[in-house]
């Protein structure tokens, strides 16, 4: 499968075969994650909102390919702070890099990138908008765990209404005969736009308020932050933050091959006793997420 | 006997938008960039309707639209009428439909998206064939028709 110059700026871009091809190649380099096979390439890294995991994974992916990067890690180190229109940016950087990765705190900003850059673009974040590559490395740690990504019961916790990394995984998991299983305070559940891929492909999907109920039912569970500043009403928040706390006084009774994960960062929404646990996989799924980018990088630049 | 003129002259050639909503008039012009027109336009507005109370008409003599610039119409205000003249005589009405796609005419509703931000043209998905739901080609969110701003 040929991916050289292939966009990744929204999770639909790639078809299944596509994303399992991906999947494929981050195997390979999880088995051997120093390859130096983008020697005398340079990727550019523009994070124009800061950020510590997603940019440092990035970088790190191109440094184990043999890749140089350049960049910048915050927007005022640029020369948008002078003024110029992001489209010049792109433009500039096209003529110094051979992959842009961007995140940007406005939404639509990466496809705008695409479409002027001369050098293929990824989406490393557009505000509350799209963050494919983290959905990618979310599939990669649920076949991983699992086995497969055919037919499994998922549950997705926490704040279902903004979370855009909850957003992407439902529409991914629609090509795979998923079980959605939903907990969320009442005001925070899945958006209607959302739920219409579920609806479209006949798939199941309860939904709840309570991890308990849940939480014996499934082989993932993918938690998120709910946000205090998600509320209007601070008693509102009071009222429902504990229900998606995850404890492990709930894991006592989940199916062998349950595995609990999240994008991180967390702050209150799994108890740290939860850590030790043989669930607990969201520090692997975050050390997946430097295999998974090496593939992006490798299949993009034409490399793989 | 009382005679019953017409408010806006009639046309020899060329198009006659009716039907339009009167707070819809000059967005119409503008979206179908009469303004640069170099033929006749006659227009009047606030003209009684019995449909719509009020409304506003737009002829535009020698021009015959193309079925882009009439779907762009259905966006503005979908109850508006084409007729086509020829000779004085009618020989063809159009209707609008929403068009699949298209660029311009809407902001995207998004205040966080890129097109509020930069000079860019805005692009939408159209959804529904019905309702306005327009999908920002950009940051993907929908504006419906209680969050439509026009550019």
């Amino acid at each position: 499968m040929n991916m050289k110059n292939r966009n990744l700026i929204s999770i639909t871009d790639y078809s299944k075969e596509e994303y399992l091809h991906i999947l494929k190649l981050a195997e390979t380099f999880e088995k051997e994650p120093v390859q130096n096979i983008a020697q005398g390439k340079v990727v550019a890294t523009l994070f124009f909102e800061p950020s510590t995991r997603t940019r440092l994974s990035f970088e790190s992916a191109a440094n184990r390919l043999g890749a140089r990067v350049i960049g910048f890690s915050d927007a005022s180190n640029s020369s948008t702070a002078k003024g110029e229109s992001l489209a010049d940016t792109i433009r500039t950087v096209s003529c110094y890099a051979d992959l842009i990765v961007m995140r940007h705190p406005l939404e639509g900003t990466a496809r705008l990138a695409s479409e002027v850059a001369t050098v293929p673009v990824i989406n490393a974040g557009d505000g509350a908008n799209q963050h494919p590559t983290q959905c990618m490395l979310d599939l990669y740690s649920i076949q991983k765990t699992q086995g497969t990504l055919d037919n499994l019961n998922i549950a997705l916790v926490g704040d279902l209404k903004y979370g855009r990394t909850v957003h992407s995984l439902v529409e991914a998991m629609c090509n795979f005969n998923t079980t959605f299983h939903l907990v969320s305070p009442e005001s925070l559940k899945l958006p209607s736009t959302v739920k219409m891929h579920i609806k479209e492909r006949n798939l199941k999907y309860y939904q709840y308020t309570t991890i308990a109920e849940a939480v014996d039912k499934v082989d993932i569970l993918y938690m998120t932050r709910v946000q205090r500043e998600r509320f209007l009403d601070i008693q509102d928040y009071e009222r429902v933050k504990n229900s998606c706390i995850l404890d492990k006084s709930l894991l006592k009774n989940v199916k062998p091959n349950m595995k609990v994960l999240h994008p991180l960062p967390r702050v209150n929404e799994i108890n740290t006793n939860v850590d030790p646990l043989p669930q607990a996989y969201y520090f692997q799924q975050a050390q997946n997420g430097v295999y998974v980018r090496q593939a992006l990088i490798a299949a993009i630049l034409g490399l793989k | 006997m009382k005679t019953k003129e017409l408010v806006v002259s009639a046309i020899e050639n060329g198009t006659v938008i009716d039907h339009i909503p009167s707070d819809k008039l000059f967005q119409v012009i503008k979206i179908l960039n009469l303004e640069s027109c170099t033929d006749q336009v006659l227009f009047g507005n606030n003209l009684e309707s019995q449909k719509l109370g009020k409304k506003a008409i737009i002829k535009v003599q020698n021009k015959f639209f193309e079925t882009d610039d009439i779907n762009k119409i259905a966006i503005v205000c979908p109850t508006a009428t084409l007729t086509i003249i020829k000779d004085y005589e009618v020989v063809g009405k159009r209707v609008p439909s929403l068009p699949t796609e298209f660029e311009g005419i809407v902001k995207c509703y998004n205040p966080k998206c890129i097109t509020n931000h930069e000079q860019v043209t805005p692009k939408f998905r159209v959804l529904d064939s019905r309702e306005i739901k327009l999908q920002c080609h950009y940051c993907q969110k929908i504006t419906k028709e209680e969050t439509l701003n026009f550019l």
